[in-house]
């Protein structure tokens, strides 16, 4: 097995070839989940609630079902109601129950958007027609949107049976707060009553949706038989077979997930929304279902992530060392339980080795849509509060705030707070490389401000599986058990290709469906090259194995006479008059040596690195309106070492832009009546190009992750991470007080700066 | 629902299909002539994934209702290759990346011709605020920009002015 530190060696990893896929997404062909048709498949639709909290009376669907051309109309009755358990989604696990009841509401109704019933019929102007006809009756319930009224004594509960976990003695009364989540080490109150300096604030960040441009879609088959096909847009062919065959109580094995292309996800397609709807559906007439979400219905059921709300106080040395810090965070978790607040907490202060800590976190529940997973799902917003007030300490000691991060930076063998020991981190030479960098050393321009912040992501390993199919002229095929969400069959055919010596025109990578190719995890928490890399270089790695193995047969000589290279097995044995015989050579007769060649490999991968990023934002405002431009920006992460380097950029590049709405523009804005008022893409108002400047990258290959063949770390999510702080401490600058509340709307700078 | 026949001309070849009712062009183009590469991203004409080329006018097929097409000549990204030789603006967007997932590529290619169509020498701006209609929420635009202004120096080069 390989070290992952042979890089002078690779031929193939670390080059930039164009993507397996990239015709087919260039050219209209690359099926997406909205694109396909079957013969007699019907148009779905779904009902949805006005009311932001109420309980559902009755369900009159008479008149709808009289409609002609009403095939199927389905309520949660048509689940399968003892459903229960949890499965395994990518960052965290999910409740089964509460995606059933997220997919179709049963007793309440707890936000607006929330599906209450469906209908599937010939045409979709009959099903909209369908959907109007059906009559629900509700008694409305007062309703709570924000994160500290929800967590008040006497605040419309949401959830009769949610006492508050983490809390001893167990609470008596039920409460918003589903979760307490405390973690800490050391002295914190003697660190503070030590410190030279103390710098405190209090952070918030309003819910942001992934903003996918590719909407929820899918098409569900019912077969006689109860085996059954979905085809859908999705992070997981095989999560969605789990939850979607017990949330409809059907064995695992009756329904193939077929995974579509998929347009976006950043963490919100691990969960389901409509595939079991649809599934329902197709039970009850037997015909094929599509069921495909508008933009209002993502804004308004799917997604976000958290707002959040949070206390941070770090406490420090004159000369710069953090010495204590403590931190309290409370996330929204819309509707159900499950934010990311944990991952708030255990990644907040991940980038520094402070020996005193005491983290305390909420997950709490309001009228809001059920938050999904994005993109280094809490992090982005704990790395916001601390991020500032690590600015704001390294104003008010005089020192520049990369020095001030490196003072501090963790190193290898340093202890995090949730018990983890750092390894294989480059986060001090991410900071030197940030500092050397041309854009840190440019002054700036009368008017302009940088920011500088740093973030931290796990990245993870688990299940994954993948095969190896060697064609008969020699040529290879490569089986992902992921959805290719940024161009991963690249780096798949790229390693792929590296292990068997064979250029990377020869290979191909496809994604297999739940029932041609292992189980596999979910594309999420930047695992997949990570992972499934791993799982492609050992299928490869028995590949070749083999054709040494047939390339002895063939030459009669000692196995550990044949060498592999460059996709030629050559026989080191002086004594044997044997030509080099090439992978077409050895395919070409593979029946005469035992069959065709073929390996799968199913693993749990260990061994995931963690990632660090540090980016720079330089940006102006405009005092007229309080428009912030960013003019510059430079983000630099440790990424072990590139597969394929343009798709890294990528993620880094994209990340950032994600990051920089997040910071200026993006927020759910709602009225008193709990109304989501800005559920489209006008009004919620995500990056376009004229608002962005290029985004250079530093690619960090100092520290090749060892327990990877070819040294790969996840890297698609730290890049979210620092943006929020990155544009928020240039904001601050220049507007000379310290801005604690995201977004930094043109309104809330032009009225700050007013104040001045 | 009452529906007629609607005829143009889609990718230089004529065609016939019902349309009526509340229906889109895209949803025609999709639906009705299964030209699936057109995407719907929000509908309301804010994110550009459907953008096509109607008599050289670069328009969100979600916001033409589908008989406005009659008599009239699109081009959609099923016609931006000629054959199996690419455009040079698909070309460069491979090369360089420029796209992540996908899904807002047919939609980016179309703004862009129709860009290039009209100003084969356009700035970094030009190109920016052009395409500022077309959404990617994958790439930040980077690569995408800069495979525009290579693609527009590909073909200055093919057609010398």
């Amino acid at each position: 097995m390989s070290d992952g530190n042979q890089g002078g060696k690779l031929k193939v990893v670390g080059q930039r070839p164009i993507r397996p896929d990239g015709v087919d997404k260039v050219t209209g062909r690359a099926q997406f989940g909205a694109d396909f048709h079957l013969p007699g498949m019907l148009a779905g639709r779904i009902k949805r609630s006005p009311h932001a909290h109420a309980r559902i009376v009755k369900i009159d669907a008479s008149a709808a079902a009289s409609l002609p051309g009403v095939k199927a109309i389905v309520t949660s009755v048509d689940f399968d109601r003892g459903a229960s358990g949890e499965v395994e989604a990518g960052e965290g696990h999910t409740a089964i129950r509460e995606v059933a009841e997220n997919c179709l509401a049963s007793g309440k109704v707890l936000y607006v958007g929330h599906a209450v019933a469906a209908v599937a019929a010939t045409h979709p102007e009959i099903a909209a027609e369908a959907i109007d006809l059906i009559e629900v009756t509700y008694e409305a319930l007062p309703h709570v949107i924000d994160v500290e009224e929800a967590m008040a004594p006497g605040a419309p509960l949401l959830h009769a049976d949610l006492f508050t976990k983490g809390v001893n003695p167990k609470p008596d009364k039920p409460s918003n707060i589903a979760l307490k989540s405390v973690m800490g080490r050391g002295d914190v109150p003697g660190a503070f009553k030590s410190a030279d300096v103390i710098v405190e604030g209090r952070y918030t960040t309003a819910a942001v949706h992934q903003g996918y441009i590719e909407p929820h879609a899918c098409v569900a088959s019912w077969g006689a038989d109860g085996q059954s096909t979905v085809w859908c847009s999705s992070q997981g062919q095989f999560l969605v077979r789990a939850l979607v065959a017990k949330i409809l109580g059907m064995p695992l094995s009756d329904l193939k997930v077929i995974p579509a292309e998929i347009g976006g996800g950043f963490g919100g397609k691990t969960t389901v929304y409509l595939e079991p709807v649809a599934l329902a559906l197709s039970r009850k007439c037997g015909r094929p279902v599509k069921l495909v979400m508008s933009r209002e219905e993502v804004f308004l059921a799917s997604g976000p992530t958290s707002g959040s709300v949070m206390d941070v106080k770090i406490a420090a040395t004159k000369d710069g060392k953090i010495t204590g810090a403590e931190m309290m965070l409370a996330y929204q978790a819309g509707a159900f339980p499950g934010s990311p607040v944990h991952l708030g907490c255990m990644t907040a202060f991940a980038c520094y080795d402070v020996e005193n800590l005491a983290l305390v976190g909420y997950d709490v529940v309001s009228n809001r849509p059920k938050v999904a997973a994005y993109r280094a799902p809490g992090a982005p917003m704990a790395a916001f509060a601390v991020e500032s007030a690590i600015d704001e300490l390294a104003r008010k000691l005089g020192m520049d705030p990369i020095d001030l991060r490196l003072k501090n930076a963790v190193r290898d063998g340093a202890k995090t707070v949730y018990g983890a020991t750092v390894k294989s981190a480059a986060f001090v030479e991410t900071l030197e490389m940030v500092k050397a960098s041309a854009h840190y050393k440019t002054p700036l321009a009368k008017g302009q401000a940088r920011g500088v912040a740093a973030g931290f992501w796990f990245n993870i390993g688990g299940e994954s599986s993948a095969a190896v199919h060697v064609d008969e002229d020699g040529g290879v095929t490569v089986v992902s058990s992921n959805p290719d969400i940024g161009g991963s069959r690249a780096s798949m055919a790229m390693m792929a290709a590296e292990t068997l010596g064979l250029p990377i025109e020869r290979v191909r990578c496809i994604i297999g469906d739940t029932a041609s190719i292992g189980y596999s995890g979910s594309t999420g928490g930047s695992r997949v090259t990570f992972a499934t890399g791993m799982a492609v270089v050992q299928a490869a790695e028995k590949v070749v194995a083999d054709l040494k193995r047939r390339a002895a047969e063939t030459w009669g000589c000692d196995l550990a006479m044949v060498e592999w290279a460059d996709g030629v097995a050559k026989c080191a044995d002086p004594s044997k008059d044997a030509k080099p015989l090439s992978m077409k050579a050895i395919a070409s007769r593979s029946a005469k040596t035992g069959g065709p060649i073929a390996a799968e490999v199913s693993i749990n991968a260990q061994g995931a690195a963690a990632g660090y990023g540090v980016h720079l934002c330089d940006l102006e405002i405009d005092p007229e309106t309080g428009r912030s431009t960013v003019i510059r920006y430079t983000a630099a992460q440790d990424v072990g070492r590139a597969i394929h380097p343009a798709y890294v950029e990528g993620q880094l590049q994209g990340g950032a832009a994600q990051g920089i709405g997040w910071a200026l523009n993006e927020e759910y804005v709602y009225g008193k009546s709990g109304q989501l008022e800005n559920a489209s893409f006008l009004d919620y108002r995500m990056p376009v190009a004229s608002d962005l400047p290029m985004i250079d990258t530093i690619l960090v290959e100092a520290r090749p992750n060892p327990r990877h063949p070819y040294g790969a770390k996840g890297v698609g999510e730290v890049p979210i991470v620092p943006p929020l702080a990155a544009v928020a401490n240039a904001v601050s600058h220049i507007v000379g007080e310290r801005m604690t509340s995201l977004p930094l709307s043109p309104a809330k700078v032009l009225a700050a700066m007013a104040k001045r | 629902m009452s529906r007629t026949v609607v005829k143009a001309t889609v990718n230089g070849e004529p065609v016939e299909f019902l349309g009526g009712g509340g229906q889109s062009l895209l949803d025609a183009l999709r639906d009705e002539l299964r030209l699936t590469g057109s995407k719907e991203g929000c509908g309301t004409g804010d994110c550009g994934a459907c953008s096509v080329i109607v008599d050289g006018r670069l328009v969100c097929a979600c916001l033409m209702l589908a008989p406005e097409a009659e008599g009239k000549r699109i081009e959609t990204i099923e016609g931006l290759a000629d054959g199996s030789n690419l455009h040079p603006l698909q070309h460069q967007f491979l090369e360089h990346a420029a796209l992540q997932c996908g899904f807002c590529t047919p939609g980016l290619l179309m703004a862009s011709k129709a860009l290039l169509d009209r100003n084969p020498d356009p700035t970094e701006t030009e190109v920016r605020y052009w395409l500022a209609g077309n959404m990617c929420r994958c790439t930040g635009y980077d690569k995408i920009v800069r495979a525009v202004m290579d693609a527009a120096a590909d073909l200055r080069q093919e057609k010398p002015r």
